[in-house]
């Protein structure tokens, strides 16, 4: 089992010019505690479209490399995107889903991953170009090396605890989102 | 060929150009009778991504991902589609993104299936209580005149907009029985 928080800050150290979607919940505080200044877009609602908003990016910003992070109810919740990305097969996005088997925002309610439902098995029958689970802190540099070094669609499935963190809570105001992920994501087209 | 026929012959291809000249790159669709004409046209440009989604409101996420990324984008529904949209509208709305939909009508003019009364019936109102812009064309010779105008209030305004073709622009839909 992984802590979330630890794989997620493992996974965005040092990464270069990745640009980051988030689903809502825990894997916002995630994402923020791991790098709130970098190019993220925190949904805080439209639950089950992080997928898709991925896509979108993805396909405008061929150049760049793009990662959804989300949940798993939020995952479950849009499916469907799974299927479409799978036909649109986007070299350079990634979906990680951190999954704790439970709707953490809401009192812990066991979701259908709970029950054996397999994400990676979805994704896999979406032709994913690799979909694998992760469950040992151990394998984050496998996961790091598939989420920057791979051809996607990728799906990464992090199997983590149900712990309790503190929740890092990043800007809510869409627009002022929109602006910082805009300006973000210009600067560090002039870098590089 | 008279001009109505004439237009009402192109009206997919007026919509078309249209994408062309507001530099619209992706389009979202469930494909439906009516908008077959239009996502052809969309499939065969390579400017444009068509993107086939399993149900409308992945489009939503497409649209907003798109604008993040800075492309134009556009979503083709029916009427039946606006209903499944109406959570994931708050991410528009709550970012201010622009958001393009072309409905084509269901359940109103000449409708042989009751099931598509329901949400046909309510599909303008639900859109605007969305904070949609809503653009209705019952004639093939006002496309070339509302389509420009909604793209550019979309794009140039960042505003939510919806264009509704009528099921009798359309024409009905013919049954094998």
């Amino acid at each position: 089992m992984l802590h979330r928080r630890e794989f997620v800050k493992q996974l965005l150290v040092e990464r270069g010019d990745l640009l980051v979607i988030c689903g809502l919940g825990s894997p916002t505080y995630d994402v923020a505690a791991a790098s709130d200044g970098a190019p993220n877009f925190y949904l805080w609602g439209a639950m089950g479209s992080a997928s898709m908003v991925g896509l979108g990016l993805a396909l405008a910003r061929p150049d760049r490399r793009v990662a959804v992070f989300t949940g798993d109810g939020e995952m479950l919740m849009g499916l469907g995107s799974l299927a479409t990305i799978g036909v649109k097969q986007p070299s350079n996005l990634a979906i990680v889903v951190l999954d704790n088997q439970h709707y953490g925002e809401t009192g812990m309610q066991p979701s259908h991953t709970h029950s054996g439902i397999s994400l990676v098995d979805v994704a896999l029958g979406c032709c994913f170009k690799q979909a694998r689970s992760f469950g040992e802190a151990a394998e984050t540099p496998l996961a790091r090396e598939m989420l920057y070094s791979r051809p996607g669609p990728l799906f990464i499935h992090a199997h983590v605890s149900t712990q309790e963190l503190k929740q890092v809570l990043p800007e809510r105001d869409g627009v002022i989102l929109v602006r910082n992920f805009t300006e973000r994501l210009r600067a560090s087209t002039k870098q590089s | 060929m008279s001009l109505l026929e004439r237009s009402t012959l192109d009206w997919p291809d007026v919509i078309y150009s249209n994408f062309r000249r507001a530099g619209i790159r992706q389009v979202g669709y469930v494909p439906d009778a009516g908008l077959s004409r239009l996502i052809q046209l969309c499939q065969s440009d390579p400017e444009i991504a068509d993107v086939v989604l399993t149900t409308e409101e992945e489009g939503i996420g497409l649209v907003a991902g798109a604008a993040l990324g800075g492309q134009r984008s556009a979503l083709l529904m029916q009427s039946s589609g606006v209903g499944n949209c109406i959570n994931m509208f708050s991410l528009v709305k709550q970012c201010r993104l622009p958001c393009l939909i072309f409905v084509t009508m269901r359940g109103e003019y000449a409708e042989f299936n009751p099931w598509q009364v329901s949400m046909g019936s309510i599909t303008d109102a639900c859109l605007r209580l969305c904070g949609f812009l809503v653009y209705r064309i019952e004639k093939a010779e006002d496309v070339d005149d509302v389509v420009p105008a909604a793209c550019d209030i979309s794009f140039d305004s960042n505003q939510p907009v919806a264009v509704i073709l009528s099921q009798r622009l359309i024409g009905r839909k013919r049954w094998n029985n």
